[in-house]
């Protein structure tokens, strides 16, 4: 599904990916984890085409996300992304942020796109708040909607940036159980995130990434339980620690 | 000093005769109207697209409109209007230029301070607009964009509407400053408010009268502007939305 083959990114001398290379199958729920600013947001981005990569090749269901010649925006409209800081789109009610882009880049009929978008606020909990605004619903309630948002699309495969890292710690787990949720629904996911539970839930493999390179790409019991580097041994026990 | 204050001045009949000076005062300020209307449409129309073009990727683009902006910024604006109302018309192909020349002077100073104030307020509408747009949250174009929405659909559905929201204030005082700066188009002899506000004087020597009424028309002006801004900007406003009211 997701094939990212040596892909390296500079900024100007600054090395942010370096020779990143790994598959993620149809069905695979791959967590991605590593310290802060080693490059994790940045491989996600690659994936969907929001960040440019000089060298390597990513494939995301067989189309070629670096070639010029790729229609960037049909692409990314078959992935879905979720941000860390939700990012919805504050001068819409909840029902237009799910909506409009399926209307305007699908092609669907509004009240059909309302119908799906209802649904899908139904299954992550918030169908009372159709009619409210982004500004009106807590962080935990807003990353549900991004994340109802991205599936209205019909997504192929999802991307996670750190959905949960800008949240109150009390609702960190209602985001979670909406992923977990879809993981086993059997959704292909990649997610950034330092959410060890989630991992060793649903996680398939998971990526350890440090200073821009994948250090670790292991089965998730391989990785809990004898992680082979010792940058993944520090980070692990740092971050399991509390 | 004895100063004769004559207030009824405004309802004697002027000295060419087929008005008061109310009336001249009224024309006057018609034409500050009209003409600062007229000049902020161009100034927001020009502005937002040149504020726009002025943070997209293109290099090319975005270089075009920052000279643009430069340019109209940079110039005081009596020397842009004395070109436009003077040496441009001298450049225009003789056969233009010819109908141009004979057409009614009150039009030609009209079109003159017209363009002349619409570009010079769309440059600094312009600036407004890319700060408007480059402080928006960062995420929110990945976000249009990840969504499968192409850039022009990103800025038409998720940038613009919420740069337009930030940008509402400060346009209010650039649109303030238009109705201001259309005072400079009396120079080339347009009849606006204080255009008119002086011929009273010398036709009636009674200036305090004169100045304060047309003081008392930008301040009636003003105070509309500020009002009717004021409720665009709460009819606007997002609710919920932390920085909107
Ligand atoms: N636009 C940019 N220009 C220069 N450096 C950048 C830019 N964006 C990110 N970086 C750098 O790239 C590195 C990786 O960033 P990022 O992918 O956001 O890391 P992570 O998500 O793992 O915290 C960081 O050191 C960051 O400072
Ligand atoms: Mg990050």
């Amino acid at each position: 599904m997701i094939k990212i083959a040596n892909v390296s990114k500079h900024y100007g001398d600054f090395n942010v990916l370096k020779d990143c290379s790994t598959t993620v199958s149809k069905g695979e729920v791959i967590v991605v984890c590593g310290p802060s600013g080693s490059g994790k947001s940045t491989l996600i981005k690659c994936v969907n085409g929001l960040e440019p990569f000089q060298s390597g090749e990513i494939i995301v269901n067989g189309i070629s996300v670096g070639d010029p010649k790729t229609n960037l925006s049909k692409l990314r409209s078959h992935v879905g992304m979720v941000f860390q800081n939700f990012e919805l789109f504050p001068h819409m009610s909840i029902t237009q942020n799910l909506a409009i882009a399926q209307v305007k880049v699908l092609g669907r009929k509004q009240d059909e796109a309302i119908d799906k978008g209802l649904k899908l606020l139904d299954r992550v909990g918030l169908k009372a708040h159709a009619h409210k605004f982004p500004g009106q619903l807590s962080g935990g309630q807003q990353q549900r909607v991004a994340i109802a948002r991205a599936l209205a699309m019909d997504p192929i495969c999802m991307l996670f940036d750190e959905p949960t890292s800008a949240l109150d710690p009390e609702m960190v787990n209602e985001v979670l159980d909406v992923m977990t949720e879809l993981a086993q629904e059997g959704m292909t996911m990649m997610c950034v995130t330092h959410e060890m539970g989630f991992a060793r839930r649903v996680a398939d493999r998971v990526i350890f990434m440090d200073q821009g390179a994948i250090v670790e790409d292991d089965s998730k019991e391989a990785f809990f339980a004898n992680p082979r580097s010792e940058r993944a041994q520090q980070f692990l026990a740092k971050i399991l620690h509390h | 000093m004895g100063y004769q204050w004559n207030w009824g001045v405004f309802a004697q009949p002027s000295a060419t005769g087929d008005d008061t000076y109310f009336g001249w005062m009224l024309a006057g300020f018609k034409m500050t109207i009209g003409l600062s209307l007229s000049a902020w449409v161009i100034a927001l129309l020009l502005g937002a697209l040149v504020g726009v073009l002025r943070t997209v990727p293109n290099r090319v683009l975005a270089g075009i409109a920052t000279a643009y902006v430069e340019l109209f910024r940079n110039i005081p604006l009596l020397v842009q209007l004395f070109i436009w109302y003077f040496v441009l018309p001298e450049l225009l192909p003789a056969s233009i230029g010819d109908v141009y020349k004979q057409s009614n002077p009150v039009l030609q100073q009209f079109l003159a301070s017209m363009v002349c104030l619409g570009l010079f307020t769309s440059a600094r509408v312009a600036e407004q607009v890319r700060s408007g747009i480059n402080s928006l949250p960062r995420g929110q174009k990945n976000a249009g964009l990840a969504l499968g929405f192409t850039l022009p659909q990103t800025y038409r559905f998720v940038m613009l509407p919420m740069a337009f929201r930030l940008v509402v204030p400060p346009l209010t005082s650039e649109f303030l400053n238009i109705f201001k700066n259309s005072a400079v188009c009396s120079t080339i002899g347009l009849l606006e408010l204080a255009a008119q506000g002086r011929q009273l004087v010398d036709y009636t020597a009674q200036p305090y009268e004169s100045f304060i009424a047309v003081t008392l028309a930008y301040i009636l002006i003003n105070v509309t502007v500020m009002t009717l801004m004021h409720k665009f900007e709460k009819r606007i406003a997002v609710p919920g939305y932390i920085g909107g009211k």
